[in-house]
């Protein structure tokens, strides 16, 4: 898809199908020719990793749906009728509901880094906003694959997430009627959710066909920011890649793995093993850990809409990301005061996480109560989660813009193998912490 | 820098999760050494045994357990399992237990509805036929289903046995409404019922009153009948009845750990050999 | 040059051990592959609750002589018939006949119940339900392809290859089977 193409075609198939339709030549291209940085890091096989989490998800999810009943009578029996009674249900379902998150620990490591070597800048825009489809995406899909085991968690989060569309002035109500099919969270909404939760990962399987198109078009950034100047500044995929990629994904089944079999409850919340009752609501609801930092931004915010809106804000604003980080020095390695900010940014994702896990009431600090500024304790969750939204906000609104402007950064290498020859003690952090670098 | 950052970030993401979620304000459950713990653990059978004897001499009086069949007491990893009868229908101790139970049926000729012995096949019958007859019976409240009490509980088998055994007077000042009892161990908030000094104590009211006394239940095998004994035996039950595939889960993991091991292994030097001319 | 020749670079020295390594490794993957497979296979099999209703006990009273009783047994049709002495000793009369798959009467019923047949009422050629007393052989006769079994349950004529199947059964008492 780069262009000039080396495939030659062996055998007399192979000749007969490239003539007819070329599709080893655009395997062959794609995943074993295709020049690749010869610097990239592991940060870079989270992609080979979450090709392998989305095909775990469709196998998995296929074979759930051949023995999942989606109605509110029998979904919860169902679900425990495959723990317990279908040949390796347990495995499954549990490889199933684990391996959600581990897309989203794989997904969230691939969005840092793409924000960290500026993987989102020209010419790679599209690659960039691509990917945040695909996280949106994402993100449908796990919300309503959560919704379908039907027990208190996933009735309450549906009946919570659902109500945010209530929040837009006048289609609000319509819009919440339409999406339940009634006058509440109910059978026909569990339907849907079922239909919708098979369709979306095909979708998720189609713009990640895009993303990689997109990829191959421009080629990889890499961990200099620099592009690809000659042959010398890149290797083959295959073996070069697979092989390391593989290597990364041996490890990353290792921790799936571990909790799959020896703590597959430890990431969900266990009321959700408490059958769905539409008349008690659970004394603490959340969801499940890879939406926190988006409902703790949620609850920041004392006006409904206002709230709403900056919850779906905090994800629009990484689509326009591409236009509001003006420098031209693509990796934070050349960018020192942009790299402060940056893991200040990471922490501030990581604090909202943690806020919306907690009670908004609850002291950060137990037992210190200080005062009370406009609603809530100074020392509380809501207000640690609105220092760590509007840094969130800050950080792509103001910090990114105004750092291109003003920054000065440091040299950057001519070429990739430049660095890389020289081993100059110039050689930044990012890469020194390299295990796979050769000493 | 950034490897490290980002990576004590995900797995503090990872973490957080769990135990940062249990904000309440009952007491921490008191943690028990079970023989189910770890990775190699395994269900103790005569344990087992015992705690569906509590289960079935005082529990299930209140408490369904809608999603077990009798032939579940006699499968792989079952309190019953015997390794002569692979098919746990066959086992001549589960259909003695399931033949004392009746169910109701279908008279295929006339279509009555007819009682008939249970047979391994089916559920274990439930003390009341509604959600509302069971309330009616219980003073409002609903006894849940045993089903997957223990991991639908925040502590599981540890929340259960501390419950059972946590019952205690009530704190001066704490005015406990009839048909309720006071368990610290209980998720809840007593403040309303508080007229002491201070904070009111931490726990909340439960409608079930202590259901275990010494000697209450018989062990087969001849183990002191004591509160802690019982209460241990039908946390372990439970614990067990919720995940009936925990055995053979964890023997699969450590099979998939120790291959995933040697794979990752073997790729790594496979990956050190194919860079090894490359610098980089 | 940038000390990457990538495609002489990575042979080197020690050919054998290298191509050890990376059969072994491709050969682990492929193997973790197949492990995994097997579960995704495997669950498509009768489930633990599925195989717990496999079997159903009959009250054989309820069948009157020359006629015969269809119940639903693991989701396919079982033929409980009660035999005439005419039918019994039409089937013994045919016990030496030019049969596609010889079987005698006796091997067809239980020792001494002559007059009771049980069988699975699925055809031997494609699975449709043979009807009652139709045919050549007053047995059963398939609608489907015509296929005509005799009063003992066995292919006489027809494109079916095997007699109606006999399922695991037995006597609870005189009046009752367990099939399964």
């Amino acid at each position: 898809m780069s262009g000039h193409s080396n495939y030659v075609p062996k055998t007399g198939i192979e000749r007969w199908l490239d003539a007819r339709m070329p599709i080893v030549r655009l395997a062959y291209d794609s995943v074993v020719d295709f020049p690749t940085p010869k610097n990239l890091n592991y940060w870079y096989t989270f992609g080979g990793i979450l090709a392998l989490c989305l095909g775990i998800q469709l196998a998995t999810g296929i074979v759930l749906a051949m023995h999942y009943v989606p109605h509110v009578d029998h979904a919860f029996a169902s679900i425990e009728r495959i723990m317990r009674d279908v040949n390796y249900g347990w495995l499954v379902r549990y490889m199933h509901a684990n391996g959600a998150s581990m897309f989203f620990i794989a997904v969230y490591a691939h969005m840092f880094r793409g924000l960290y070597y500026g993987s989102y800048k020209a010419p790679r825009e599209l690659l960039w906003i691509l990917g945040c489809v695909i996280y949106l995406l994402m993100m449908a899909t796990a919300f309503m694959g959560y919704v379908l085991p039907w027990g208190q968690m996933s009735f309450h989060g549906a009946v919570v997430i659902t109500n945010l569309f209530g929040a837009l002035p006048v289609v609000g109500e319509s819009i919440t009627t339409w999406l339940w099919g009634g006058f509440a969270v109910d059978n026909p909404t569990l339907n849907r959710f079922f239909s919708l939760h098979y369709l979306l990962p095909f979708m998720i399987a189609g713009v990640v066909v895009l993303h990689i198109w997109a990829l191959h078009v421009v080629g990889n950034n890499n961990p200099t920011g620099v592009e690809v100047k000659s042959k010398a500044d890149t290797v083959p995929f295959h073996p070069y890649y697979t092989v390391k990629d593989g290597f990364a994904i041996a490890v990353f089944l290792l921790m799936f793995a571990a909790f799959v079999f020896f703590n597959p409850n430890a990431l969900g919340d266990p009321v959700n093993y408490v059958p769905a009752n539409p008349l008690v609501t659970p004394a603490h609801i959340v969801p499940e850990w890879y939406f926190l930092p988006f409902y703790a931004i949620l609850r920041a915010v004392p006006d409904k809409l206002m709230g709403v809106l900056m919850m779906f804000g905090a994800i629009a604003v990484l689509f326009v990301l591409p236009w509001l980080d003006r420098s031209r020095v693509k990796s934070l390695r050349y960018r020192p005061t942009t790299r402060m900010y940056f893991f200040i940014f990471v922490v501030a994702c990581l604090v909202l996480g943690y806020c919306g896990g907690k009670l908004p009431d609850e002291h950060v600090i137990p037992g210190l109560s200080t005062f009370t500024l406009f609603d809530a304790d100074l020392n509380s969750m809501v207000w640690l989660s609105r220092f760590a939204a509007a840094y969130y906000f800050a950080y792509f609104l103001v910090i990114l813009p105004w750092m291109g402007l003003t920054e000065t950064p440091l040299p950057q290498p001519e070429s990739i193998s430049e660095p890389v020859l020289s081993h100059s003690a110039a050689t930044p952090a990012g890469a020194a912490a390299s295990p796979e670098k050769r000493g | 820098m950034l490897r490290k950052g980002l990576a004590i970030a995900v797995l503090g993401l990872a973490l957080a999760g769990g135990p940062a979620l249990a904000a309440g304000s009952q007491k921490e459950p008191r943690t028990v050494a079970w023989s189910f713990n770890g990775p190699f653990g395994k269900f103790d059978r005569a344990q087992l045994q015992r705690g569906y004897k509590v289960y079935r001499e005082v529990c299930s009086a209140c408490h369904a357990m809608s999603l077990m069949s009798f032939r579940n007491l006699g499968q792989k990893g079952g309190p019953f399992f015997d390794p002569k009868y692979p098919n746990p229908n066959d086992n001549p101790y589960v259909k003695t237990i399931a033949k004392d139970y009746e169910v109701s049926d279908i008279d295929g000729e006339t279509g009555d509805v007819v009682k008939r012995p249970a047979t391994a096949a089916d559920r274990f019958p439930s003390p009341f036929p509604n959600e509302a007859a069971a309330r009616a019976s219980n003073g409002g409240a609903l006894p849940p289903d045993f089903s997957t009490l223990s991991k639908s509980r925040e502590g599981g088998p540890d929340y259960i046995y501390s419950l059972l055994t946590g019952y205690v007077t009530p704190p001066a000042g704490l005015q406990v409404p009839t048909g309720q009892h006071y368990n610290p161990y209980m998720p809840g908030d007593v403040s309303a019922y508080w007229k002491g000094k201070g904070h009111a104590p931490v726990g909340g009211m439960i409608a079930m009153a202590a259901p275990l006394a010494p000697e209450k239940v018989t062990f087969d095998d001849g183990t002191k009948s004591t509160v802690d004994q019982q209460a241990r035996d039908v946390s372990a039950f439970l614990a067990w009845a919720s995940e009936p595939k925990m055995e053979e889960r964890k023997a699969f993991g450590v099979g998939a750990m120790v291959y995933l091991l040697i794979l990752a292994g073997l790729l790594y030097v496979s990956y050190r050999r194919i860079w090894r001319n490359v610098a980089h | 040059m940038a000390g990457a020749n990538p495609e002489h670079g990575a042979g080197g020295d020690d050919p054998s051990r290298r191509d050890f390594i990376h059969i072994a490794a491709v050969a682990a993957a492929a193997g973790a592959a197949a492990t995994v497979a097997w579960p995704l296979v495997d669950q498509m099999n009768p489930a633990g609750d599925t195989l717990a209703l496999a079997s159903v006990e009959f009250d054989l009273t309820k069948v009157e002589l020359g006629q015969s009783v269809t119940i639903k047994w693991r989701g396919k049709p079982l033929f409980i018939r009660h035999r005439t002495g005419a039918e019994i000793a039409a089937a013994i009369k045919d016990d030496k006949a030019d049969m596609r798959d010889p079987q005698t009467d006796e091997e067809r019923h239980k020792p001494g119940k002559a007059e009771w047949l049980v069988l699975i009422g699925t055809c031997t050629h494609l699975g449709c339900v043979p009807t009652f007393g139709g045919g050549d052989y007053a047995g059963w006769f398939c609608p489907c392809h015509g296929s005509h079994y005799d009063t003992s349950g066995r292919i006489r004529k027809g494109p079916a290859p095997k007699n109606l199947a006999v399922p695991e059964y037995a006597f609870l008492s005189d009046t009752l089977v367990k099939v399964g």
